[in-house]
């Protein structure tokens, strides 16, 4: 069926998605978030990333709902909605169903996505729709000053829970996996290289595409995870998965992660007992495996992983809702809208 | 035996039994076949909240009611002439609403001492002659059903599945119907099942048998038809109607449509209807919330869609932050509410009008949107054209105010072609030279509609307060200002757009009735017959309540006294009072209920009566 959007869409791009460079997306705008925000290298990284997706600069639109991370479709010089507090997610949804040509990506945060946008996620997740999800993982609620979200820790002091607050966090990567979505993964603030692979392949990923990232607020919880995310430190504390290769970790590269039965225990791999070969090794394309990975994020004797926990294939709701349509629009009486209006039952006078 | 014939000006008959019992069946066929026969039909399902009620009780009764006419029908009538009861429980619930000398077709299988018991009868009433107001036919259909269907080998059980279908063969004949309609019914929705449709045939004519040997029957009854207006005609839901709209609507604006809704009654079949029109290139998006339902509307709002979300009212109280943000970002967007009891669950099969004022005023902040109302059945279908054609110029979402009763009710629909349709024109802005997010039309004061996809248009929009033109975010308070007065100009310039209020009757005198929305019918009904007995009345119906027709204010200042009947403790009542400083008289009925025309007559007599005294 042809409609007005499609004579936009024909239309000729003024940039040749060649010539496109970051700076094309760098609107002519002060970025106001506190300096030293993690927002900052994620803003960074994704305008490097889609200058490079071969993507005309008009076909990309940014989503977000409410709160410090939300205000990055501001700093993105493409199409963009500010929207409500939780609801980025439907309102994105909206956009690709009606809009399979445009690149949609969200930027959400831990309380917009997870908390009063807890059951846009799970359902967003479950569809598989094609989304390029960004969840800013600070584990606080800063643009409201500082109370626990989440993902704050169990005693965690914040303003709103002065004495320790008392409730167990979401992991958002279990709780992607466990709501369905096909590509799941986790980075952080301090490594751009890394950050820019996962949002690279979250762009090609064909369906939900989910990546969390660490990023310290500075202001209401800062350091947060410097713990995982400091050079001084991330060699002990976290794990890099990868596809195809065994985890290995520890500053020397000298520990693994080995599954004894279900469970998956540190190794050495030093003092001769167990090999490279005796480590479990990643695979992304195995859904059992990415739980038990997703579930080692609050353990106090493993590593924490960082990396893609998982990328399946799986056909997206926005293509399942075309198919359906172009077969349709091949059957008999496709848009013939004066026997549609007549209905079966009708009379003469 | 010899059978008298009587023409009748208009009849209302109830099919009444238990919820598994058929009855919507029965009423449909009847009152599509009415149309068929040149009737005006007006008809409404009358069902539980329960799916399946215990069997017999009185809370499970399920009824189908149809008035047909030789004239205009404009509600599905107050009092009962013919009721068809398929157990004790569905006689009893209806005999208040029964009128003298109604006939009672009366299943006897249906009155046995559990079903009696159920209904709390002590003693069967169709033998202790307290029926005898009334003409009672009472019969046996399991027996009869035996009788017709025996060679067929069915089960008794499957047997008396078609109980519904013969008793309609019995009003058929009593209304002297063609069975011809039905038939052909029976035979493309069985096509698969040659047993059940034979079962179904067989039962439809032993029903029409019956009745033209029955002692009990001794008049056919004939009703002349109505001498509508040439054309086509179906009966329609006003649900229907409103999902038809929609896609005529996107059709003529050359847009794609999008549905974003969660389940909700009485709005349901909406939702229902548009996920069928698959063949017609619509999308729709059965979402995890109401909230999502609106929420994934405005994307596609946003994306260049006719976009849409349907719901009543607890589903649009979950919207009002989503209204916010379309209003803020001054996108189009259609909003039906079917509105139903509340608050809370309240009533959710029941119809009121208790949404109108928080329509208007139920948002936080400054939020002005446009509101209509639909006043028939087949009106939704016109209004909801009309709505996207509102929030299509002026960029605004745009409130369509049903109700459960018109929502669910049926009348004829004379069916438009598409060409007689007339086009809706948006147009998207393609010009980096001239674009700027909030300039404006000047004679709309409409915001350019730019989508992505769009080279050099690129722009960013949200809930934040925008500056005037740029639509960059600013706090700047006399900005602020601006643009709270901007939006509201932009909704209150929509009265240069909309049609005139007309009265009927005369013009200016003592007493306007002054209605909106889906109490059409019954407003209108009771008018007929106050003036047809020469009572010094007019009648104005309003269909845009925000803004109104600019010619409103004359309207009121013409008439003395005013009376606002509406299905809520005074909604319009407070929105007139607030803007013409007139004092209204209100006729305020809250009880799930649609209004009944002699509601209307009696507070009128009453009124004039006052008056006359003085």
């Amino acid at each position: 069926m042809q409609t007005l959007i499609d004579n936009i869409i024909q239309m000729p791009s003024i940039i040749d998605v060649k010539d496109l460079t970051p700076k094309d997306f760098k609107p002519d705008m002060d970025v106001r978030w506190c300096a030293g925000c993690g927002g900052f290298s994620i803003l960074s990284q994704t305008q490097r990333i889609i200058s490079d997706l071969n993507i005309p600069k008009e076909n990309f639109c940014f989503i977000s709902g409410i709160g410090c991370s939300s205000r990055f479709p501001y700093y993105v010089d493409t199409y963009g909605m500010h929207t409500m507090h939780g609801r980025a997610l439907p309102i994105a949804t909206g956009v690709k169903v009606a809009r399979p040509d445009l690149s949609v990506w969200v930027a959400t945060g831990d309380g917009d996505g997870l908390s009063i946008g807890g059951n846009h996620f799970i359902h967003a997740c479950r569809r598989n729709v094609d989304l390029n999800v960004m969840l800013f993982n600070n584990a606080i609620y800063s643009l409201t000053k500082g109370q626990y979200s989440p993902t704050s820790l169990v005693g965690q002091v914040t303003k709103s829970s002065p004495l320790g607050a008392l409730d167990d966090p979401f992991n958002p990567t279990s709780l992607a996996l466990g709501a369905g979505a096909t590509f799941v993964a986790r980075a952080f603030d301090r490594d751009t290289k890394t950050m820019q692979y996962m949002f690279e392949r979250a762009a090609k990923h064909k369906g939900f595409a989910f990546v969390e990232v660490y990023a310290n607020c500075v202001i209401f919880n800062d350091g947060a995870f410097d713990e995982y995310t400091k050079k001084e430190t991330r060699g002990e504390t976290t794990v890099e998965i990868i596809h195809g290769q065994p985890l290995i970790f520890g500053d020397k590269k000298d520990k693994g992660i080995r599954m004894d039965g279900y469970t998956p225990t540190v190794v050495s791999i030093a003092d001769g007992e167990f090999s490279a070969s005796d480590l479990l090794v990643h695979n992304e394309k195995d859904s059992t495996l990415a739980f038990i990975l997703a579930n080692m994020t609050y353990s106090l004797t493993l590593p924490r992983p960082m990396g893609i926990f998982q990328s399946l294939d799986k056909p997206t709701y926005n293509d399942k809702v075309d198919i359906q349509l172009d077969y349709y629009a091949e059957q008999p009486g496709a848009f013939d809208y004066d026997a549609l209006l007549r209905g079966e039952d009708y009379w003469e006078i | 035996m010899d059978k008298q014939v009587q023409f009748l000006e208009q009849v209302t008959i109830r099919y009444a039994g238990d919820s598994g019992d058929g009855m919507q069946l029965s009423g449909t066929l009847f009152s599509n076949n009415s149309g068929t026969a040149g009737n005006d039909v007006n008809s409404f399902p009358d069902y539980p909240s329960e799916i399946r009620a215990p069997e017999g009780t009185l809370y499970g009764v399920s009824a189908y009611q149809i008035q047909i006419a030789a004239k205009r029908v404009n509600t599905f009538g107050d009092k009962i002439d013919v009721l068809v009861a398929m157990n004790a429980s569905s006689l009893k619930v209806n005999i208040p609403k029964l009128r003298e000398g109604a006939i009672i077709i009366a299943n006897s299988d249906g009155f046995d001492e559990k079903n009696l018991k159920l209904a709390k009868y002590d003693v069967n009433p169709l033998d202790n002659g307290e029926l005898s107001k009334y003409n009672v036919v009472k019969l046996n259909i399991f027996d009869e059903l035996h009788g017709a269907l025996s060679d067929l080998k069915m089960t008794p059980k499957n047997e008396y599945r078609t109980k519904n279908i013969f008793a309609l063969g019995m009003t058929y004949w009593l209304f002297d119907r063609s069975l011809e309609p039905s038939e052909k019914w029976l035979r493309t929705k069985f096509k698969k099942k040659a047993d059940v449709l034979e079962a179904n045939i067989r039962a439809l004519r032993a029903g029409y048998e019956y009745a033209s040997k029955s002692p009990d029957m001794p008049i056919q009854y004939k009703i002349t038809d109505a001498q509508l207006k040439k054309g086509t005609y179906r009966n329609i839901t006003g649900n229907e109607a409103a999902a038809l709209g929609l896609v005529i609507a996107s059709k003529k604006a050359n847009l794609p449509l999008f549905l974003g809704s969660y389940p909700i009654t009485p709005a349901t079949e909406i939702l229902h209807f548009i996920s069928g029109y698959k063949k017609f290139g619509v999308k729709h998006l059965q979402a995890e919330d109401e909230i999502a339902g609106i929420s994934s509307a405005i994307g596609a709002s946003y994306a260049g869609y006719l976009a849409c979300t349907t719901t009543s009212g607890p589903g649009l109280s979950l919207k009002v932050e989503a209204m916010g943000l379309a209003i803020i970002m001054e996108l189009p967007l259609v909003i039906i509410n079917v509105q139903r009891g509340g608050p809370s669950t309240g009533l959710p099969t029941k119809p009121e009008q208790s949404d109108l004022l928080m329509a208007m005023w139920g948002r936080h902040g400054e939020a002005p949107l446009p509101i209509i109302a639909a006043t028939t059945a087949a009106n939704c279908f016109d209004m909801t054209i009309e709505a996207a054609r509102i929030a299509l110029k002026y960029m605004t979402p745009v409130i369509l105010l049903t109700d459960g009763y018109i929502a669910q009710g049926t009348n004829p629909f004379r069916v438009p072609s598409l060409d007689e349709l007339p086009d809706i024109t948006p147009k998207f802005a393609t010009d980096p030279e001239t674009y700027q997010p909030y300039r404006r039309d000047p004679d709309t004061l409409a915001r350019m509609w730019a989508i992505p996809g769009t080279p050099g248009l690129e722009h960013r929009i949200g809930g934040l307060e925008k500056e005037d033109i740029t639509g960059l975010v600013s706090q700047d308070p006399l900005n602020h200002q601006r643009m709270v007065d901007l939006r509201q100009a932009k909704i209150d310039g929509i009265a240069n757009d909309i049609p005139d209020a007309t009265v009927e009757g005369e013009q200016s005198g003592d007493l306007l009735i002054l209605g909106w929305g889906g109490t059409y019918g019954a407003i209108k009904d009771g008018y007929d017959k106050l003036r047809s007995e020469g009572k010094k009345v007019s009648y104005c119906h309003l269909t845009h309540l925000n803004p109104f027709p600019k010619n409103l204010g004359d309207i009121l200042n013409n008439f003395e006294r005013v009376l606002i009947p509406e299905l809520n403790s005074g909604h319009l009542k407070i929105m007139i009072q607030n803007k013409y400083f007139k004092s209204v008289i209100g006729l305020n009925k809250v009880q799930g209920l649609p209004l009944k025309s002699d509601e209307l007559e009696e507070k009128v007599n009453q009124l004039l009566n006052i008056k006359g005294s003085n």
